[in-house]
């Protein structure tokens, strides 16, 4: 088979991964050696793809042969599908080509289990030494540790690549259980808290010696599928809040189902990819990493899923009436942070721009607040902005209009005669 | 004080010899031209350039507020319109008043440069990923089109990047050229640059990346408003995945014979980098 062809099987087989960062690490320029990562700790994106999400790394499995039959996977054993395999030679070239071509950040390099995750691990551990090691490659290098790998071929793994992830995929043992038989949560979250322990070991021991080898220096991270099974937004947001808290990931992704195979326990292949519901739930795990929220404060049984018509905080400020307004010229940095329209850059210039002058609403615009939300939950030196009007009752709708012209346009409905209004 | 039109070279210390001037004659700037035509009623002031008069500026803002200088300097740079009046305007605010206007972003003198920053900035992030180098023979070149200045402050980051290659960025809007070679850079100013034609290598290394590129999109996830949104149209026209393989040849056939075009690229030499003899 020609690499082209390669290329296009084994990028097709790989592009449901979610991850394609190349955040959270700054590595220089080390003489002898090919490339950096990035200046800035944000990562870099190389381009977009037709669909609009971010290229950063090369990413594509060793091979799309794979032992598991999990259901929802295009990659299973029983799927009738094109298979190939890199060398990792190739790979590892094809890499520094498209490198220096500034094509890419890095490598994310994932596999299909051949054999046997360990047999699997070993190949991708080669194909990873030719690069840093024969090459001098220093860009960013992204490895998916298989579950029920060997430790101390996680370890080593972990010494080469810049940041791990374990897939989680299903967020339910229950779901696992009937749709990915192969795999059992033991095995996934056991490599997850040696990466955890390693990294953390890692840094450690760079503050006493500086030469260590460092261990997965960007951390880890995961993937949850969404809308493959019944699980709640609830349930997925809890898993979520327990994996930042208690395995310190560095990101949680979603990945909105698209149906690939037709199973009788999967939703049927003509469903659409949840999309908003994905959107809605990265809208929450920002809340949840930089916002200060708690998944019980969005969430609770109740109220199980997130509205799709309204963005997870505007939900929650309309749930709390008690917490508005807002003093502008008086709230603490927590507190500006809870109001819709306000995030953690607009909050920071608040607070040093109240220093030195009286804001008004007009000021805030300026400061990058998004005022169409902010206005309603907000006062200035105790004013509500001027000709402002709303109630209890009409408050909501005003949100939803705010929010609609971003929904896609499938969500309009036709207006009926009949309708109850308000 | 007298309103008078400032007449200058368009570089940095020129526009900082205009503040020196300004201050010195009690004149204040209605406009500013840095090309050789400027018909006006009002007085013209041609400023000649002195370094020892730009330091003595710059130095005293650097003592008012660091922070503040290093921002003039990087709003020199941007496209932004009327921009050394804007400058002037803050440049004048800062010396009355001191850099605590600064720490409210609403402030109107503040907020068109703070603005135009980040509009610089914003298309610096998103050139660190989307500059296309080929490869000619060894050397990496790219050409960009970009609204600001940027060459300069993209420098440090490909030169640590490609520390040990040798390459060039062409910026097509300046006109401006950006050299490395052997730990060593330059910014040259360079009126028309012509490429060879790519390699064999070349075109195999662009057919593999348009085929990855169009293998990663899910079809069912397609979202060109978001596409838009991240990478905007006027980046494209410098980037191998929504270009034809082989554009140069295409181009060439427009704009001039095949023949002319098969001028060597950058012959960069040994230690030193010379002026490339692209030049024309």
């Amino acid at each position: 088979m020609e690499l082209l062809d390669k290329l296009a099987v084994l990028t097709d087989a790989a592009k449901y991964d979610a991850a394609c960062t190349s955040s959270g690490v700054r590595r220089g320029f080390q003489p002898g050696k090919i490339g950096n990562t990035t200046s800035s700790i944000a990562g870099c994106c190389h381009s977009f793809s037709a669909d609009g999400r971010c290229i950063t790394l090369l990413k594509v499995l060793l091979t799309n042969c794979c032992v598991y039959d999990c259901k929802y996977c295009v990659n299973r054993r029983s799927n009738d599908t094109r298979r190939a395999s890199f060398t990792p030679k190739e790979l590892a070239d094809l890499t520094i080509g498209f490198y220096r071509r500034n094509y890419i950040e890095g490598l994310f390099l994932s596999s299909g289990v051949l054999r046997n995750p360990d047999y699997t691990t070993e190949q991708m551990i080669c194909c990873l030494r030719i690069l840093r090691q024969k090459y001098g490659f220093n860009g960013y290098i992204h490895a998916k540790a298989i579950p029920g790998t060997s430790p101390e071929l996680v370890q080593q793994l972990g010494l080469l690549a810049d940041r791990l992830s374990v897939n989680i995929e299903l967020p339910s043992e229950q779901g696992l259980q009937t749709l990915a038989p192969d795999k059992n949560k033991r095995a996934i979250f056991a490599p997850m808290r040696q990466i955890r322990d390693q990294t953390r070991q890692s840094t450690e021991e760079l503050t006493k010696y500086k030469h260590t080898p460092s261990f997965a220096p960007a951390g880890q991270s995961t993937q949850l599928i969404v809308g493959a099974t019944a699980d709640s937004d609830w349930h997925i947001l809890h898993l979520t809040e327990s994996l930042y808290d208690r395995y310190q990931l560095k990101r949680v992704f979603y990945s909105a189902y698209v149906p690939v195979v037709e199973n009788t326990l999967l939703p049927s292949l003509d469903t659409k990819p949840p999309l908003l519901r994905e959107h809605r739930l990265y809208q929450a795990d920002w809340l949840l990493r930089f916002y200060g929220f708690r998944a019980n404060e969005l969430l609770d049984e109740r109220h199980p899923d997130f509205n799709p018509l309204l963005d997870p905080k505007c939900h929650w400020a309309l749930n709390h009436p008690e917490f508005f307004p807002v003093e502008i010229m008086r709230a603490d940095y927590e507190t500006l942070l809870r109001v819709p329209g306000i995030g953690p850059i607009s909050a920071r210039r608040i607070i040093s721009a109240r220093r030195v002058s009286h804001l008004r609403h007009e000021d805030l615009k300026k400061l990058g607040v998004v005022l169409k939300r902010a206005q309603y939950f907000v006062t200035c030196c105790g004013k509500m902005r001027s000709g402002l009007q709303f109630s209890d009752t009409t408050l909501v709708q005003q949100l939803e209009a705010v929010e609609r012209g971003q929904l896609p346009s499938g969500e309009m409905q036709q207006l009926s005669l009949f309708d109850t209004v308000g | 004080m007298q309103d008078v039109i400032f007449q200058y070279d368009g570089t940095f210390d020129g526009f900082l010899c205009c503040v020196f001037e300004s201050y010195v004659y009690k004149e204040f700037p209605i406009a500013f031209y840095s090309d050789e035509e400027c018909f006006s009623l009002y007085e013209v002031r041609s400023v000649i350039t002195c370094s020892k008069h730009a330091q003595r500026v710059y130095r005293s803002l650097v003592k008012i507020s660091r922070r503040a200088a290093g921002l003039i300097r990087r709003a020199f740079l941007t496209c932004m319109d009327d921009k050394e009046l804007h400058l002037y305007a803050f440049i004048r605010k800062l010396y009355a008043e001191g850099p605590a206007f600064m720490k409210c972003q609403a402030d109107e003198v503040y907020l068109p440069i703070c603005r135009a920053v980040r509009h610089l900035n914003g298309e610096l992030e998103k050139l660190r990923g989307f500059i296309r180098f080929s490869i000619y023979d060894g050397v990496l070149g790219a050409e960009i089109e970009p609204k600001n200045r940027v060459l300069p402050l993209l420098r440090s980051h490909f030169c640590n990047r490609y520390a040990n290659e040798a390459f060039f960025i062409y910026d097509r809007t300046h006109k401006e050229l950006l050299l490395y070679h052997n730990g060593r850079s330059r910014i040259v100013s360079v009126d028309h640059l012509r490429l060879s034609l790519p390699g064999e290598e070349e075109l195999l290394y662009r057919r593999l990346w348009k085929c990855f590129y169009e293998t990663i999109a899910i079809k069912e996830r397609y979202n060109p408003r978001c596409q838009n949104t991240f990478l905007p149209n006027r980046y494209r026209g410098t980037m191998t995945e929504f270009l034809p393989t082989d554009y140069e040849v295409q181009q060439s056939l427009v704009t001039s014979p095949p023949a002319s075009l098969a001028i060597a690229p950058t012959p960069f030499a040994q230690a030193e980098i010379p002026v490339p003899e692209i030049h024309e």
